[in-house]
């Protein structure tokens, strides 16, 4: 028999129900392979193991007695930039290294109330920026397909706990692609829901109009579970959508026949290599056995996406980043002269290089004469992608494309080329500028590394989009296909 | 010649039970960081959740100006940084705000009326406040305030003297407390004003170049900071030097302005629109409800008092600023039927009273009902203004009602005419000079001259003669 670490949260809520094992045993089996894992992988900056083992206890009691919920002492594991109270929610940076938050983020207390156990806080690029998680002030992640190479970021911890073995589920987030592309590198599944979904409060902002919380597990149906738990109206969320969340995992059994999957010119052009291309057009194949019908669609405003994603997301985040001054929170300069030797140094000396270079890029187009000609501008594209997608939806169901241009790369291969590393992002930014949900779901591997194909829908889509990949998890192995290290 | 032209910023705390955009309560005076919960400290990752009282009542006030309301508004950020503003950014109004262009229109001395428009009132959040002076060697910041709605009412530069900028700040006053939005208390900073100021010369419509007066407190210390702005500026002219723009602050104790910091230093702010709250998109149904609300404004009462109690503009104008003083006057007048002693009585010894106290007319000790009652024994001739001055300070002193006062002073009026008749044979009879003096006088002289004898008289009856009978009956008398 496997090995506890190695089942789905699908697969373990089954063998909670019948009592094949208990949520101690569930606990114990992903502390030991994070014990043994995580120091090459990186993962995790913090085990809450005794915690999480003294929940398990509790979980069973509860369960022997009849009063547990569906998900009661099931694992989980959070990236961190989730405050979770009592414990050290870092975002990645060395600004707050020290800091112990107050209280839960909503995400984490819905949780708590369906009964997940959390493992610990996931690795992160700071302040969830990043496309390779080498900005870490903990270290960067290492792919657990090939350390030498990135998990992708800025979710890099959740996407390679899971993919590891060290958790069957993880909160991410996802601005620009932070979900997705970590996902698509490390061969698993991963779902950044439709704008005001899943509440942002407690989720450290670093883009406040893009930011969405989302799920990295193994398959569809994992993070179906999931989403049923942490998707909904928040009153402490004034942006989240007040209307009902959807029977997620019921949806998934729904027949794909007649599904109208739009496949975009701009993704398809000459910039997909012919291996992509490839593994791409395998999971076309299996979606028409399905029942799919193919439409070619337009996105005309695409090649706009990255330049004004890098308008709005630098500009937000030099606010929302502005908090981090050292008078309340957070790293503090020793002994400061007077007050502007205090921000100065304390900014500088907390915040890392490319957190710095947002929020120089971000004060430089918010500034007085520079406004309209940069956020405006960007916000004026913003609105004709999201035009663009809505047409594009009066076409088709879903939307398929390519995650990354190419499988993962190695560790420094990017770092001192900024561009290069933002043009990782390239399928996935339009996503966030519509704010719309998008998927990414294994296609198979390429020389021994994962690749994926992402699924686009109109807002709310959330359940055709899981679905639909789970329709083709049931009909493929992609998302078999773990790498060594996942094995005990 | 030069004019002035001023411009007020006026910032008014909304008297909402909690923050606008937390639970925490509002209250002023509690322990340092007591009502500052994770939102109001900014802490990583907490959202703001608009509390839509504060909506209502920002419309309520754009109802009162004659305002254009926005329909849809948006909230921005104003970045800088500063130990008191927790998030590095303040929730406010930039392009959109929630009350556009208005008017309100003041009364000045010489009994002249002027229109002052208003360019525009937004919503904004409260910073903290630094507190320097507690612990020693360092600087403490206290977050209780911090998240407080304001209301920012912008005029336009259309005020040209000080005293047009204490009326146009009395009847923003005014309107705020009929409104109950906001307490309007300046000394405890729910109510402060900055002020621009520039001066040009008269006769030409250039702007010069202007300051701006940062967080003045009080009625008295406006019109202060600005004839001193205006003089100084003047001067500066005079001397053929140049203003600089910049902040400057009023210091009370030497009645003089003092830079603050040059336009040069100023924060450029990168307002945008806070992604962290969707716009306010109020709808005809809300807008109705708050119009629906709204209580009888300063101007529509001024009206009907003086149609109502037939008092005069003036007074009526006087009474009608402070709607707890126009309520205490409505009910005295008519419980008394009284109206023009009613206004007077208010007018002179009940605000005299509270500006000597410094009270509020509601904690006053002398109630509507007791004021009303004297007035009624004035009018059935049992006092007269002397005595009524009396009972007025017993009263005061708490002992009594009217009636009990009266008699344990023994202050009831007489009447009598044969008892009058006694005094007044006696003030002749002792005053022989005076009488002969009067009687060589002219009637034009003898008119002035009979208030000799009627004090004499009202001496002798301590007071308590009617003043009117004690005239017929000298007139009679002296010429026998």
């Amino acid at each position: 028999m496997s090995q506890l670490n190695e089942l789905t949260l699908g697969q373990l809520r089954i063998g909670l129900e019948n009592k094949e094992f208990p949520s101690v045993e569930i606990v114990e089996s992903f502390l030991k392979q994070i014990d043994e894992k995580n120091s090459h992988i990186n993962a995790f900056i913090t085990v809450t193991a005794e915690q999480a083992i003294a929940e398990a206890k509790i979980a069973d009691q509860a369960r022997a007695k009849g009063n547990a919920n569906k998900l009661t002492g099931l694992p989980i594991a959070h990236k961190d930039l989730f405050c979770t109270k009592g414990v050290l929610t870092s975002c990645g940076s060395k600004m707050l290294s020290n800091f112990i938050a107050p209280y839960n983020a909503t995400i984490i207390e819905k949780c708590k109330q369906a009964g997940l156990i959390s493992l610990g806080k996931l690795n992160m690029d700071e302040f969830a920026m990043g496309s390779s998680n080498e900005n870490s002030y903990f270290g960067t992640v290492k792919n657990p397909w090939d350390t030498s190479r990135v998990p992708g970021g800025s979710s890099g911890g959740s996407a390679a706990a899971v993919a590891a073995g060290m958790t069957p589920l993880a909160t991410a987030t996802d601005t620009g692609g932070s979900i997705r592309q970590p996902a698509a590198f490390t061969g698993t599944s991963g779902l950044k829901p439709t704008y005001g979904r899943v509440s942002r409060f407690g989720m450290v902002a670093f883009a406040s109009s893009l930011d969405q919380a989302g799920l990295i597990a193994h398959n569809a149906e994992d993070i179906a579970i999931g989403l049923s738990v942490i998707a909904g109206y928040d009153e402490k969320d004034s942006t989240t959508a007040n209307q009902p969340v959807d029977n997620y995992l019921e949806l998934l059994a729904n027949s794909l026949d007649g599904l109208r999957i739009g496949l975009p010119y701009e993704f398809f052009d000459d910039r997909l290599n012919d291996e992509m291309r490839l593994k791409i057009d395998e999971v076309i194949s299996c979606f028409q056995s399905l029942g799919v019908v193919t439409v070619r669609v337009a996105l005309p405003h695409l090649s706009e996406a990255i330049p004004a994603y890098y308008v709005i997301a630098p500009a937000e985040a030099s606010s929302n980043l502005s908090r981090f001054d050292g008078i309340r929170f957070g790293h503090r300069v020793a002994s400061p002269t007077d007050l502007t030797d205090l921000y100065e140094r304390s900014r500088s000396e907390g915040f890392g290089k490319e957190v710095k270079r947002r929020i120089l890029i971000g004060t430089y187009a918010l500034s007085e004469g520079y406004f309209d000609a940069y956020y405006k501008k960007a916000q004026q594209i913003r609105r004709l992608i999201k035009n663009d997608f809505d047409q594009a939806f009066t076409r088709c169901d879903l939307i398929l494309s390519p995650t990354t241009p190419s499988t993962a790369f190695r560790i420094g291969e990017k770092t001192n080329d900024p561009v290069a590393m933002y043009l990782e992002d390239i399928y996935t930014v339009a996503t966030n500028l519509a704010g719309l949900p998008g998927g990414s779901f294994q296609a198979g591997l390429i020389n021994g590394l994962p690749t994926s194909f992402q699924l686009t829908g109109p807002a709310f889509a959330e359940g055709a989009i899981l679905q639909a990949a789970h329709q083709i998890q049931l009909n493929t192995d992609w998302h078999t296909k773990h790498p060594e290290s996942f094995y005990v | 010649m030069y004019e002035a032209v001023i411009g007020l910023e006026v910032h008014a705390q909304l008297a909402t039970k909690s923050k606008i955009f937390s639970g925490s309560p509002t209250n002023f005076g509690a322990e340092p960081n007591t009502q500052a919960s994770i939102i109001d400290l900014g802490m990583p990752g907490v959202l703001p959740s608009p509390n839509k009282l504060a909506f209502e009542m920002a419309v309520k006030f754009g109802l009162a100006i004659s305002a254009k309301i926005g329909r849809y508004s948006v909230f921005d950020r104003k970045n800088y940084f500063y130990p008191d503003l927790p998030k590095g950014y303040q929730i406010s109004q930039f392009n959109f705000p929630i009350v556009g262009p208005g008017h309100v229109n003041i009364s000045l001395d010489d009994g002249s009326k002027k229109r002052i428009n208003i360019t525009r009132a937004h919503l904004e959040e409260d910073a903290g406040k630094s507190v320097h002076d507690v612990l020693d060697g360092m600087s403490g910041i206290d977050l209780n305030r911090a998240g407080t709605p304001l209301l920012e009412i912008v005029s336009e530069p259309e005020i040209r003297t000080a005293k047009e900028a204490v009326a146009y700040l009395r009847a923003i006053h005014s309107i705020i407390r009929y409104l109950d939005i906001s307490d309007g208390n300046m000394a405890e900073g729910s109510m402060r004003c900055d002020c621009n100021v520039s001066i040009r010369p008269k006769g030409t419509d250039i702007l010069g170049i202007r300051t701006e007066i940062k967080n003045v407190n009080s009625f008295r210390f406006v019109e202060k900071a600005i004839n001193y702005e205006i003089n100084r500026q003047v001067e500066i002219l005079e001397d053929g030097r140049c203003i600089s723009q910049e902040t400057r602050l009023y210091d009370p104790d030497k009645n003089e302005t003092r830079s603050m910091r040059l336009k040069e230093e100023a924060n450029d702010y990168r307002y945008f629109p806070d992604p962290d709250l969707l716009p306010i998109k109020l709808d005809e149904t809300f807008i109705n409800a708050c119009r629906d609300a709204l209580p009888e404004l300063p101007e529509a009462r001024k009206i009907r008092y003086i149609s109502e109690f037939g008092i005069t503009d003036y007074d009526a104008g006087g009474l009608v600023a402070d709607r707890d003083i126009a309520d205490y006057f409505a009910k005295v007048a008519e419980s008394s039927g009284e109206g023009k002693l009613a206004a007077n009585w208010v007018m002179g010894s009940v605000l005299a009273e509270l500006n000597r106290t410094g009270e509020s007319i509601i904690d006053f000790s002398i109630t509507a009902n007791d004021l009303a009652f004297m007035l009624e024994r004035i009018k059935d001739k049992t006092l007269n203004a002397k005595t009524a001055k009396i009972v007025f300070e017993g009263l005061l002193a708490c002992e009594g009602n009217v009636d009990e006062i009266i008699s344990a002073r023994g202050l009831i009026q007489v009447t009598d005419k044969s008892k009058i008749e006694e005094l007044v044979r006696e003030v002749i009879k002792s005053n022989p000079d005076q009488v002969s003096n009067y009687l060589a006088a002219t009637t034009e002289k003898q008119a002035k001259m009979i208030g000799f004898f009627i004090g004499q008289v009202m001496n002798k009856s301590q007071g308590k003669a009617n003043p009117q009978v004690v005239n017929e009956i000298l007139v009679a008398e002296l010429v026998k």
